[in-house]
């Protein structure tokens, strides 16, 4: 197995997919000011992962670039955690599966910034920027709308019930995970936890929200066991350019 | 034929303005990181402000539009390469830019060393109009993914704001 080419993978199809979902907002959101939000950090999620593709595609020789990638790969071939591919469901669904991936972005990528490879630390390093400020703005919707009305904490709180065990996916360590640590070019997600748990209490106790029961972990994202969501998304997203490949606009 | 080198390079990219602030060209936004001519070839190096810029591509045609045909009268390709590292900063604005900046509308970024807006503090900024630091912040985004979405409290004006990353 090409380590290298699964882990950049993961890294990528998490920001895709996230990316993808975050763009089915537009026009959508309840506020034009969150309809911009969320269009813009879908927007630096696609950026980052037309970078981490790219490099996937050069860890196969250059067989697939970002875009056959992106378009041309079959749901049981994507890499990403099954929380990303979560439905968007209602605003308090999009901001607690944002929070929830944000508050593992910020390590990941400062952990990334400081490993041995110049290509993948360069690409962190500009994405910590980013995840940075997505986990304020997705902390700050947290305790607004747990600390909000009856019904906004009620409804946030059912989701972070439902969500949470999907947040094990992120975390999940394997063979793969574990070379790209030891051979220093990669973090093992399994590291990253502590940090995530850190905020995910610290927000938690802000907003007034339960962390509810532990639950099974939902896991299989990184070895291609997804949900059914992904596949709807995936017929949506790559529709045009399986119907036409050689289509340029 | 006298041929260019970096520096004459260099200085036509100051005639390629920003396709979203068009008020700065590509130069005084920080988006060229680095001109050099290597043999028969001109590599323009440029960076996103963010990953996901969606000017990025327009911003490479024009470019390539405005400096590969001057490229050829002298029998030299023009390359234009994305690179990632150093990662932008709002501190490649100089102070002429900034003022720029305001004068156009847009508050500029803060001080070099004030980086509140990734920690979660809220800088002062300052008014485009009327120049007044009563000002609050209406959204974390704005415009533009380089921006943020900001309203004047004494006279009103919502502005937009350059985050300071």
């Amino acid at each position: 197995m090409n380590a290298r080419f699964e882990y950049l993978l993961r890294l990528g199809d998490d920001a895709l997919i996230l990316g993808q979902q975050l763009g089915l907002w537009t026009g959508h959101g309840p506020v034009l000011e969150e309809d911009i939000a969320l269009t813009n950090i879908g927007l630096d999620q696609i950026g980052q992962a037309r970078a981490w593709l790219t490099l996937a595609g050069r860890a196969e020789n250059d067989q697939r670039d970002e875009d056959a990638l992106a378009f041309h790969r079959d749901q049981s071939e994507f890499r990403n955690a099954q929380l990303c591919e979560r439905p968007n469901g209602h605003f308090g669904d999009t901001i607690v599966r944002q929070f929830l991936f944000d508050a593992y972005a910020v390590p990941l990528h400062a952990a990334l910034s400081q490993c041995n490879d110049a290509e993948i630390a360069a690409i962190a390093r500009k994405s910590a920027k980013e995840s940075v400020y997505h986990l304020r703005h997705s902390s700050a919707w947290m305790v607004r709308l747990g600390d909000g009305t009856e019904e906004s904490h009620a409804k946030v709180q059912e989701s972070l019930d439902v969500l949470l065990p999907f947040a094990g996916d992120l975390f999940h360590s394997d063979a793969v995970a574990r070379t790209a640590a030891t051979e220093g070019w990669g973090v093992d997600p399994a590291n990253l936890r502590e940090a995530w748990e850190h905020h995910l209490v610290q927000t938690l106790t802000e907003a007034g929200l339960k962390r509810p029961e532990p639950a099974p972990e939902q896991c299989g994202g990184r070895i291609g066991r997804h949900t059914e969501g992904l596949s709807f998304l995936l017929a949506e997203m790559q529709v045009l350019p399986r119907t036409y490949p050689d289509a340029k606009w | 034929m006298v041929m260019r080198n970096a520096d004459d390079w260099l200085a036509l990219l100051h005639q390629v303005p920003d396709p979203e602030i068009p008020v700065l060209n590509v130069v005084e936004m920080g988006i060229v990181r680095n001109v050099e001519v290597v043999q028969n070839c001109v590599e323009v190096k440029i960076t996103p402000t963010y990953m996901g810029c969606p000017a990025m591509d327009a911003i490479a045609d024009d470019i390539r539009a405005q400096l590969t045909p001057l490229a050829s009268e002298e029998g030299r390709a023009l390359k234009v390469e994305l690179v990632y590292a150093p990662a932008w900063t709002t501190d490649w604005l100089s102070e002429a830019a900034k003022d720029k900046l305001e004068a156009y509308g847009i508050a500029p970024p803060g001080k070099t060393t004030d980086k509140r807006a990734l920690s979660g503090e809220t800088p002062t900024v300052r008014c485009p109009k009327c120049k007044s630091e009563t000002t609050e912040l209406v959204s974390l985004f704005g415009s533009t993914a380089c921006k943020a979405h900001y309203r004047c409290n004494d006279c009103s004006e919502p502005f937009d704001h350059f985050k300071c990353i």
